[in-house]
């Protein structure tokens, strides 16, 4: 078994005692027991959640200035909502089949991932052609240019994160006996990253309808 | 993380066990673009970056020479106007923090030595990697492109507060202030995927034995940095996006009711201050971001030059963490005369006064690490001796400007452009020079001429000081800063006229030694002096390749495997005054003690 050392405890460690060299000699050079792909896309998650949270913090300020005016949320806002949170199930599907080296199965649930996905961004545009053609324009009021600034935001992520996903559907297109591992863990960073975006678009979602 | 079987090992005894080691996967170039165009090894992009950063930073230098001559001598030269002063003052700031000293020290020095000192063959995304310097290269050249837009760049300050920065009558508040926000969000971009690369190849690809307290303090320095910028630089990117939306598509994030030439223009109910908010936050993690790798870099060079392990280590890396986690709460103490609430100024006094405690740490550990060493005046050495004082320096001005009451009236006067250039200017400057000599033998295999070398370092040294001195007493007498000309101000003294002019000749001179140290670069490249394997006799393992310059893959065929610091320099009983971090201990049995 694999001994886990917390940060605390790693920069408390006296390099020079004898005992210790004897253990540092015997250490592999990796600190934490995560994939390189998998840390990479938690910092990724970290940025991206401090991002937000900046978007957050001024919204939280902004909206309590006398001409904040709230925006009408239309109905199709509800639809692409259930639209991500069907995305993630399907993503758990297709982790529980990549799992399973059923590269068959996971190729149709990335498919249907990718049309969803597609979908959803599309969904966002025909809701902005509502609320413009409503006369709710970015420039019009802060709360509509919070709407406009936070769907354009969580759409380029997703966008990003489409990128990731067109590379993956090709190694799953053409899975390889090597490059099975790579395959699954390719596509359990895909969903953890669209898991990721589902809760960012619910946090936003949920904060442009509270406020 | 250690070995499986470690129980067993230390049960056994001193032996250390084989350990499959995954051998990482490489790109090995095919072709010339590949091989130093578009490159995935982190030394040619680590040159790649530092070449692009100086190129722009002469840019930079060459607005200050500039200004100076407008502000030293405003009646003999008139080819500068107010508007150019304003736009070559906000170029020359932005220039030298972001796109020179943060790329420097990060994408240059970051790339070229992180996989060396960690025993890494390369960083962890190499492609990425690449993507990373040309998304960098591609935010500089949108930042010099607005030097040839209709209305030039923007002169708002390098701060560029709005609603100043997008309001007519500042310049370049058109396409000038768009493709300055455009470069910074590229630059933070791109800066993020480089950020990802160094952070994890630090956690995760290190060699056997390279435990995190065995890692040299360059790379605690450029590993903290990398972690401060990764969570300060979006503040930057946000404030960017909506100032960019401000400016382009009308909306008031930060954009009051105003008037702009006797016209009510369309915004309103925006708030300036969240900017500032947004951009301190931002902008004072950039300051450690500059300074910490400057601490990690200066650290090893006094230890090599002085034969003498680093006094402290633990303590060091503390300092370093404990700086980078102090530097996210007192980032208002830019914004004392905001009119915030004074026990807001209260508390980020009393944050901003806590980080000279780390600080302190590091400076005496400096000093004691010189203390009885076997110190050589070598070129190194020179630079982090003028580091160590220039630092003090302009440390000690922070502590007047971090009190409210004393900053309101030096507010906005020349105490406050020498302090900060004295500490985040000058000060990582000497340490950028003094890496530049010691790792120049690295990079090229050839020494820097030495001659020409000393000249340089004493001119910038002595020469710094008498432009920023000065500029202190300007501060105290009132001068403010940011104005274009001085002449004709009654309530500017005289003195401060001469005073200017002596400082313009100053910045000339240490303008003209910049340019022999890039002729020194030049020419020893290809004639200077071979330096040979390890010429300073180094512990940590960038200098115990087996090719210098090192090859791509860095460490032949097998990694290193280390066992000790990266300090055992002078160690009692050893035959040599050193012993490099991958020297088992079977191999000096007569070294005595290897410890602080």
């Amino acid at each position: 078994m694999k001994k886990k050392e917390s940060f605390f405890k790693l920069i408390t460690q006296k390099p020079w005692e004898p005992s210790q060299v004897k253990l540092d000699n015997l250490h592999t050079g990796e600190t934490l027991t995560l994939s390189k792909g998998k840390l990479g896309l938690r910092f990724i998650m970290i940025v991206s959640t401090i991002f937000f949270c900046l978007f957050i913090v001024t919204y939280a300020d902004r909206m309590f200035f006398p001409d904040w005016e709230k925006m009408p949320e239309p109905s199709l806002l509800w639809i692409n909502t259930i639209l991500l949170l069907v995305t993630s199930i399907v993503f758990i599907n297709a982790q529980i089949a990549s799992k399973n080296k059923d590269f068959i199965k996971v190729k149709k649930r990335f498919l249907i991932i990718g049309f969803l996905s597609f979908t959803f961004l599309l969904g966002q545009i025909f809701v902005w052609n509502q609320l413009i053609n409503l006369g709710y324009f970015m420039a019009t009021n802060p709360a509509n240019a919070y709407f406009y600034l936070f769907t354009t935001l969580h759409g380029l992520h997703l966008m990003g994160g489409l990128i990731y996903w067109n590379m993956t559907l090709k190694k799953v297109l053409k899975p390889r006996e090597v490059m099975v591992e790579k395959t699954q863990q390719a596509v359990e960073l895909c969903a953890i990253y669209w898991h990721f975006l589902f809760i960012v678009w619910l946090v936003l979602f949920g904060l442009m309808l509270l406020s | 993380m250690v070995a499986d079987n470690f129980d067993e090992v230390v049960d056994r005894g001193e032996s250390v066990p084989e350990l499959e080691v995954a051998p990482q996967d490489l790109y090995h170039a095919k072709s010339f673009w590949t091989r130093w165009i578009f490159s995935q090894d982190a030394k040619v992009i680590g040159i790649q970056y530092s070449m692009t950063a100086i190129a722009i930073g002469l840019v930079a230098m060459v607005l200050s020479w500039l200004m100076r001559l407008q502000l030293g001598f405003p009646e003999l030269f008139s080819f500068l106007g107010p508007a150019e002063y304003y736009q070559f003052v906000t170029m020359h700031g932005m220039i030298m923090v972001i796109y020179l000293l943060t790329a420097l020290f990060l994408g240059g020095f970051g790339n070229f030595l992180i996989p060396l000192m960690v025993g890494s063959r390369d960083m962890v995304f190499p492609y990425v990697n690449m993507v990373s310097f040309w998304v960098y290269f591609l935010a500089v050249l949108i930042l010099v492109s607005s030097f040839f837009v209709p209305g030039g760049p923007t002169g708002a300050g390098w701060t560029l507060y709005p609603p100043q920065a997008i309001t007519q009558g500042t310049p370049g508040s058109g396409a000038g202030i768009v493709l300055m926000l455009i470069s910074l969000s590229v630059f933070v971009v791109g800066f993020t995927m480089g950020g990802l690369n160094y952070v994890i190849t630090i956690l995760q690809a290190r060699t056997r034995g390279m435990t995190l307290m065995r890692m040299p303090l360059t790379v605690w320095g450029i590993f903290t940095a990398t972690v401060l910028a990764l969570f300060a630089f979006p503040a930057l990117i946000v404030s960017c996006i909506m100032m960019t939306l401000d400016s382009l598509l009308g909306t008031s994030f930060f954009m009051p009711t105003i008037y702009e030439l006797g016209e009510k223009l369309s915004y309103g109910g925006g708030s300036p201050i969240l900017f500032q908010h947004l951009f301190w936050f931002f902008g004072h993690p950039e300051v450690y971001i500059v300074a910490l790798p400057a601490f990690g870099i200066v650290s090893d060079l006094i230890s090599v030059h002085a034969r003498k392990n680093i006094f402290g280590y633990r303590m060091m890396v503390w300092a370093i963490v404990f700086i980078g986690a102090l530097s996210f709460i007192v980032w208002a103490h830019h914004m004392y005369v905001s009119g915030m609430n004074p026990w807001f100024g209260f508390f980020f006094a009393t944050t901003t006064l806590i980080i000279a405690v780390p600080t302190a740490i590091k400076v005496y550990n400096w000093v004691l690490t010189l203390w009885r060493g076997n110190i050589k005046l070598t070129l190194p050495m020179l630079f982090s001796l003028a580091f160590i004082v220039t630092f003090v320096n302009g440390g000690i001005t922070g502590l007047f400007l971090g009190n409210v009451i004393v900053d309101v009236p030096l507010s906005d006067t020349y105490f406050v452009v020498a302090h900060f250039h004295m500490v985040m200017g000058i000060a990582p400057v000497l340490v950028v020079f003094g890496a530049i000599y010691h790792w120049f033998p690295l990079i090229t295999g050839r020494f820097l001429h030495e001659g020409m070398g000393r000249f340089h370092f004493w001119v910038s040294f002595l020469g710094s000081y008498a432009i920023y001195f000065p500029m202190h007493y300007l501060g105290f007498i009132g001068v403010p800063r940011r104005y274009y000309e001085m002449y004709n101000s009654e309530f500017i003294p005289t003195s401060a006229v001469g005073l200017n002019q002596f400082i313009t000749i100053a910045a000339l001179t240490v303008g003209f030694a910049q340019i022999v140290f890039l002729y020194n670069i030049i020419t020893s490249a290809k004639f200077g002096k071979k330096a040979g394997k390890n010429p300073w006799q180094a512990c940590s393992l960038e200098w115990q390749t087996p090719d210098v310059p090192p090859t791509h893959g860095n460490f032949g065929k097998e990694l290193p495997v280390v066992y000790r610091w990266a300090y055992d320099f002078s160690v009692p009983g050893a035959r040599d005054d050193y012993i490099p971090q991958n020297v088992a201990p079977s191999e000096v049995p007569e070294a005595k003690a290897e410890k602080t």
